[in-house]
């Protein structure tokens, strides 16, 4: 049942990719779409609010600098709006509000949440009143999310186009993917959750006389606002402490099933976008396929090491995977898919608790993050995370039969290669040294209050791949919300973000102002399983290359002590 | 201004629109009877007492509270699992409580989901293999047979979603509701 799960899950995500990529496209080219005739006229109501001039296009610089100004407006807001809570009207009541929102943690949260990552060194429930998480978080979920995917139209527009010197206008692509995308489908899924159980109101926490005459206070609040556009937008940010773990917040198979394939199918599809606006269809489909086998390998080696139990079990006789963090109606197969699908698109929602995963199930979606999240990616941003790894591969393929690269018809030279080293190179040194720094430093080890030896080197290692890939992802174990770890991980998350996606539109700016070159016999295919072998290859090569040392010192070690 | 608009206007379409559709859901799935709220459908609560179904263990707050979710994130290889340590049970003590608790033999195998702790410590359901073994202890502990108390487990037992989705699973508090409306006499009523 499990593996039909999986299979449903993949059949479902390719299947809709061409549909959901060619509505994205004329999304991306302003062509007409069946919702013109309900949105034009808001889109034109925010423009002229906005003061956004729609015909005017920018160049990279521009459209860079747009994002980043965008993107620091609103970490401002989410920053003053979490100082100032006590001040907002409404509930939760203070008393249940035990973790004190100093500055240092609201910081950290706004750059969390206006970067897609939602890294939450806080629990929902005991630390925020309703009205921060809905202006506050809901707000900031659509937002990062839309801001990522006009970066990833801009991005294909790069290849799309020739001999031009801009590559979109960041207002207009921003409004869009709001008012298009992200907008009408989280009403729709919102509902679905709702109907299945997801809570909707503002009442106080609920006092229960339970059956056996105890008391109980449940957590309550708008939870159906956040809980779909947290995955739709690929920012992973959940009502609860628990997340996705969270009864009201996932209460049943099948909205866990909805929440992945609200995350997965966008970043695929935009796939199929990227193939057809640069008129090689195919192209995109290889980049498909690379994904979905690398999506595939680690599916199996997660499945397969949740399947045992822990191994200081043997002779209790107790029977059954290792359900020690993770739910029952999700069981093995759907925490699965859940960390393999988050961890592999900068979305930081969980069902499960990765901390209580097994050396080699945690290893997975660490070397996902690690790797850069290729397979689908964060929402937008998952377009340059796969092309650029593609790129290097094209370089290198280059070197080896001696040709000037060039992918799609655009030429690779060197100052080209320079940028995607510099993409290349900047996850290894962010992560590398802060996890350096914080395993040789007292602040750093005293966040390891639950586990230690190589696990607790394996927390600090997640939580720097998780803030430097957007994703959000934790190992709960480690003690984040201290002045140390919220400094250190925004400087990740803001690296993560604005660093890559400076280097990939700056790249998309050059490769929009080259023409694009004629295909000749000696140009290699960007349209054959052996390119994408060469692009799967590259990744991990890469990978390996960057991340061994530091992963045989972490889960590798750990799988063979036990 | 788009905050507004994201922050403001959608939250409050989306409740204007579920609320009237789903009101039971949106305010929590919560139960009563006799007038009193008993608790959520959704979420998981403590059961001690031979005559119930029991929950999992919990590690949300000191077991089961709704304000403080959470699991015990220790590693797999963490010995704390294993022996415990101070107001935290090991793994082998809870299988040792749970086979005295249902009478079984010291070296009776028991589902796993019985003494691990969930990711959310409000976990609503069992697995059918942990109520199957509770069956004899809560219907000798009621006086009524096994069978009756079989039959009852059987109708609220969800099966997976459309088929295929997620796992069976034993949602506590309504079987245990349905097993005091059985010893009043009245019919179980089906959720």
């Amino acid at each position: 049942m499990r593996w039909l799960e999986y299979i449903v899950f993949l059949l479902i995500v390719v299947g809709l990719a061409r549909p959901a990529g060619l509505y994205l496209a004329r999304v991306c080219q302003r062509r007409r779409t069946f919702l013109d005739p309900l949105l034009c006229p808001v889109e034109s109501v925010l423009h002229r609010l906005l003061g956004v001039r729609p015909e005017t296009e920018m160049a990279a610089g521009v459209y860079i600098t747009c994002f980043l100004l965008f993107g620091a407006g609103c970490a401002i807001v989410l920053f003053l709006v979490l100082m100032f809570q006590r001040w907002l009207p409404g509930g939760p009541a203070d008393a249940y509000l035990t973790t004190p929102m100093t500055p240092d943690l609201a910081a950290n949260t706004a750059v969390s949440f206006t970067t897609t990552t939602t890294w939450q060194a806080y629990g929902g429930e005991q630390t925020l009143r309703y009205l921060a998480q809905v202006i506050g978080l809901v707000a900031q979920s659509f937002l990062a999310g839309a801001a990522g995917l006009a970066l990833g139209f801009a991005f294909i527009r790069g290849f799309a186009r020739e001999r031009s010197a801009t590559i979109g206008n960041f207002w207009v692509d921003l409004i869009r993917s709001l008012l298009w995308v992200l907008l009408p489908l989280t009403l729709i899924g919102s509902l679905i959750l709702i109907w299945q159980g997801v809570p909707m109101n503002i009442v106080p926490y609920t006092l229960v006389h339970t059956l056996e005459g105890r008391t109980q206070t449940i957590a309550q609040g708008p939870v159906a606002a956040l809980e779909f556009i947290k995955n739709l937008g690929t920012n992973g940010g959940g009502f609860f402490n628990a997340n996705g773990a969270h009864p009201y917040a996932n209460p049943t198979p099948l909205t866990n099933f909805l929440g992945m394939l609200a995350i997965a199918v966008l970043p695929a599809s935009l796939m199929i976008t990227f193939g057809h606006m640069t008129h090689r269809p195919r192209a995109g489909w290889v980049l498909l396929m690379v994904m979905v086998a690398l999506f595939l390998v680690g599916l199996v080696v997660c499945d397969r090491a949740e399947m045992a139990p822990p191994a200081q079990l043997a002779g209790l006789h107790i029977v059954g995977p290792n359900m020690e963090g993770k739910e029952v109606r999700f069981g093995v197969g759907e925490s699965v898919l859940t960390t393999i699908v988050t961890s592999n698109t900068s979305t930081g929602s969980y069902n499960s608790m990765h901390d209580s995963f097994q050396p080699l199930g945690v290893l997975v979606p660490l070397v996902s993050m690690l790797l850069g999240e290729v397979v689908f990616g964060g929402l937008g941003a998952g377009v340059y995370s796969i092309v650029i790894p593609a790129l290097l591969g094209v370089f290198l393929g280059g070197l080896m039969v001696g040709r000037t690269p060039a992918y799609l018809g655009k030429k690779i030279s060197s100052a080209e290669t320079r940028w995607i080293a510099l993409y290349a190179l900047l996850t290894p040194m962010v992560v590398l040294v802060l996890t350096g720094i914080a395993a040789v430093t007292k602040a750093g080890l005293a966040g390891l209050v639950t586990n230690s030896g190589p696990r607790g080197f394996t927390e600090i290692l997640f939580a720097y791949a998780s803030c430097m890939a957007n994703n959000g992802l934790a190992m709960a174990g480690l003690n984040s919300n201290t002045v140390f770890y919220n400094v250190t991980t925004t400087i990740a998350m803001l690296a993560g973000r604005y660093g890559l996606a400076a280097l990939a539109l700056a790249l998309a700016g050059r490769f929009a102002a080259q023409p694009r070159l004629p295909t000749t016999p000696g140009t290699l295919p960007a349209d054959t399983p052996t390119f994408g072998a060469l692009v799967l290859g590259t990744i991990l090569l890469v990978g390996a290359l960057c991340f061994f040392p530091a992963l045989a010192l972490g889960p590798i070690v750990e799988h063979f002590q036990h | 201004m788009l905050t507004l608009l994201t922050g403001c206007a959608f939250p409050l379409l989306l409740a204007a629109i579920g609320r009237p559709l789903f009101p039971r859901q949106t305010s929590g799935s919560l139960l009563t009877r006799g007038g009193v709220v008993i608790g959520s459908g959704l979420i998981g609560q403590e059961f001690s007492q031979p005559e119930y179904f029991q929950s999992r263990p919990s590690a949300a707050g000191k077991g089961y509270d709704g304000t403080s979710s959470g699991g015990t994130n220790l590693g797999p290889n963490n010995p704390k699992l294993k022996d415990g340590g101070a107001e935290f049970a090991g793994i082998p003590q809870l299988a040792e409580e749970y086979r005295k608790r249902n009478g079984l033999a010291p070296d009776a195998p028991i589902p796993i989901d019985a003494v691990t702790r969930s990711a959310s410590g409000l976990d609503p359901d069992i697995t059918v293999a942990n109520a199957a073994l509770q069956i004899p202890r809560v219907a000798r502990a009621r006086g009524v047979s096994e069978e009756a108390v079989r039959r009852l487990v059987a109708d609220h037992t969800k099966g997976r979603q459309f088929g295929f989705l997620g796992n069976p699973r034993v949602p506590v508090l309504y079987l245990n509701l349905a097993l005091d409306q059985m010893k009043q006499g009245g019919p179980s009523t089906p959720r």
